[in-house]
């Protein structure tokens, strides 16, 4: 048997570069190389030393104000006090708000994922303007979708429901919780479309063509052999949505979010307050900086466990699907 | 199409196809609504049919029947929604209330020409002017008082220095970090740093903007010794966190989607690692890098927030140490206290309608340009 065996100092898996530089790297120590390496390695740990300034700043002056009261307080109207103030009504507003957009966001984004996967045919020119039009949306300003949210929303769909059924006043033609919700879900659809179309492209086609030639239709096959399958990338497409719209405050500055409420939102055609724009409202409004800087960190760090804890949520969901959809394969 | 696969679809699941093609034609509306709605509430100010002139020739009441509907409702700055909804008797009063307004002009306005000036009117919007009690010509963005200095001129400035200066940090430290991340650290490190960088991107805008107002604004006034401590360098700076994220993940994709035989055949040569970043890989992913610049760019003229909280005076200036108002900036802040339909509304929408036309472009650009980078790395081209 003469079969050629591989020399032995080439690694077996060669798309790995470093290990091959390894073998092959010039001997010659250059001066400029290790400059300029050094350089790019500073950008790299000048960022990370940023965020993790950011991050420990928030922490730790966070953590010494935040107190169960704090959490669980309806505040009265002057909530720059720190000692009788609290952000429950913000915690639920916030909640609330981003839990409405995803009933909207996600049905609409998998069904639009659903279709440039498999259904859309690659070349055709309606395909190319859907691409091109999630590529925009996930590119306008987030304060322009606040915009059309009073142009749309507010001054046009809401002015005419009320018109319709007869309001004596501005029940829906004003802001409310409803309309920065839909306003949320038109900004995060394009990260819903995004994610579920990476998953449903994970999926190997031999799935597909299995059920089909047992005589699933297509319809059949996608709703009961592609979307289980999708179903972990279709909650991730819902992570990345909500955590993206808990933190925002451009869009719904015109659409819904109030200074100051003194009951919790019951309905949807209510006002609500909201994490990220009481942060901003104590930041810029308070009439003493250095006596609500507690309380302004303290609220900075419940907007970020909150972002942490519902994307741990979601994680925990996604891994028990997971571990049943493995126990069923 | 010779081999037909799965059932033929049933009647009703034929339906339910037409309505999954329809729900994905849903972000198509979208795009257009958004235009569409943006640019309607501002359609007034294009069409030069919104007018701030204080003093206006008053229309005697009882000539009413004299003018033509479309005239009267444009006289009493009516929508049409509300003019339709108007019996004879309230358009009458409506012209009396009017009139007395005009009677009641205060007595140092009457020889003022700047009263009787239309100030949405696109000389006032785009030129400078020498407003009364000026001693030259200027570009004033004075939306609030009884004559509304609308000149977009400051904000446009304000915008650039500030997404400039956002930039001129941001571009640097993302694409510098983005080569070390691809081309030149170990696979592990790789590994641990890049999901912590995008972590960066889940920190929301107004926590940034708290960050760069309380413990940024301060450091760097210790450090360059400017006066004012709010100012359009340090919301560059702040804004400059925001986009790192973007222009990172975007231009380190493009770095290692570079075909590894051009490093592997560089490396052969001799060259070193840094030399095949700098002289093969970059030279290479050019287009991907700067197609991620211009999507910074797309993200940064857009940031409200970090803006809003940092610096808000709208002044005239190409210094970068002094304060600066952007667009989004001026659309937050002023939307609250403008009356819904009346021109400073009407003129925050046309603000509005230009970021989106201007985001449009630099999306459209930094799509084209990808997609031509990858259909060249794929040989199809």
């Amino acid at each position: 048997m003469n079969t050629i065996t591989p020399p032995q100092y080439l690694p077996d898996n060669t798309s790995d570069t470093t290990r091959l530089t390894r073998h092959f790297r010039a001997e010659k120590f250059d001066f400029w190389s290790f400059f300029f390496s050094g350089l790019t390695g500073l950008a790299t740990l000048f960022i990370l030393g940023i965020l993790a300034v950011i991050l420990t700043n928030i922490v730790i002056n966070g953590w010494s104000a935040i107190s169960w009261h704090f959490v669980s307080t309806i505040p009265k109207k002057d909530f720059f006090d720190a000692s009788t103030t609290g952000v429950l009504p913000m915690i639920v507003g916030t909640t609330i708000r981003v839990f409405v957009m995803t009933i909207f966001v996600i049905p609409v984004g998998v069904i639009t994922a659903i279709y440039l996967t498999e259904y859309a045919p690659n070349t055709s020119i309606i395909t190319r303007v859907i691409r091109a039009a999630v590529n925009n949306l996930a590119g306008v300003p987030s304060i322009v979708f606040g915009l059309f949210g009073l142009g749309f929303f507010i001054n046009f769909v809401g002015k005419n429901m009320d018109a319709l059924l007869h309001n004596p006043s501005a029940v829906w033609g004003q802001p409310a919780l409803i309309w920065a919700a839909l306003t949320l879900a038109v900004m995060t659809l394009p990260v819903v479309i995004v994610a579920t179309e990476e998953s449903l492209k994970a999926i190997p086609p031999g799935l597909r063509e299995a059920s089909l030639a047992l005589g699933a239709t297509k319809l059949e096959t996608i709703w009961r052999i592609v979307l289980p399958q999708a179903l972990p990338g279709i909650m991730t497409g819902g992570i990345l949505a909500v955590s993206r719209a808990a933190g925002e405050v451009a869009p719904i500055l015109f659409t819904g979010v109030a200074y100051y409420m003194a009951s919790l939102p019951l309905h949807v055609t209510d006002q609500f307050m909201d994490l990220g724009y009481h942060v901003f409202v104590l930041a810029t409004q308070s009439p003493n900086i250095e006596q609500t800087r507690p309380i302004l960190y303290a609220t900075v760090l419940v907007l970020l466990l909150l972002t942490f804890a519902l994307n741990i949520v979601a994680i925990i969901i996604r891994a028990r699907m997971r571990k049943k959809l493995r126990a069923l394969g | 199409m010779g081999i037909h696969r799965g059932h033929r679809a049933r009647p009703l699941e034929w339906l339910a196809e037409k309505f999954i093609f329809l729900v994905s034609l849903s972000t198509i509306l979208m795009v257009f609504l958004i235009f569409l709605f943006v640019a309607r509430e501002a359609l007034p100010i294009f069409l030069g049919q919104a007018d701030t002139a204080l003093i206006q020739k008053a229309i005697p009441p009882d000539q009413l029947e004299t003018l033509s509907p479309a005239k009267l409702q444009q006289y009493l700055d009516l929508t049409p929604q509300q003019f339709v909804t108007m019996d004879r008797e309230t358009l009458k009063s409506l012209m009396e209330l009017k009139q007395d307004a005009q009677n009641e002009i205060p007595e140092k306005f009457r020889n003022d020409p700047d009263a009787r000036a239309n100030t949405t009117d696109w000389h006032y919007l785009l030129l400078p002017h020498q407003w009364s009690g000026y001693a030259k010509p200027e570009y004033i963005w004075q939306p609030v008082g009884q004559i509304q200095k609308y000149n977009i001129i400051p904000l446009l400035v304000g915008t650039l220095k500030v997404t400039l200066i956002g930039l001129l940090f941001a571009v640097p430290l993302a694409v510098g970090a983005a080569i070390y991340v691809s081309q030149l650290a170990r696979p592990r490190v790789r590994e641990i740093v890049k999901p912590t960088i995008e972590l960066l991107s889940g920190i929301p805008s107004v926590v940034v903007g708290v960050f760069a107002l309380l413990i940024m604004a301060t450091v760097l006034q210790k450090i360059f010794g400017y006066q004012t401590r709010l100012n359009a360098f340090v919301a560059g700076c702040a804004l400059g966190f925001a986009v790192i994220p973007v222009i990172f993940s975007i231009a380190e994709d493009a770095l290692t989607s570079v075909p590894r035989a051009y490093t592997q055949a560089a490396l052969a040569l001799g060259a070193s690692r840094w030399q095949t970043a700098w002289q093969i890989v970059l030279p290479a992913a050019l287009p991907g890098v700067f197609a991620a610049t211009v999507l910074g760019f797309g993200r940064a003229i857009g940031e409200t927030m970090i803006v809003l909280m940092v610096c808000s005076a709208s002044v005239m200036s190409w210094n970068i140490f002094d304060s600066a108002r952007s667009i989004t900036t001026t659309i937050a802040a002023e939307m609250a206290e403008a009356v819904s339909g009346g021109p400073h509304y009407r003129i925050l929408f046309m603000l509005g309608a230009l970021l989106f036309a201007a985001t449009f472009v630099s999306n459209m650009i930094g799509g084209m340009v990808i997609q031509r980078f990858k259909l060249k790395l794929e040989g199809k081209r």
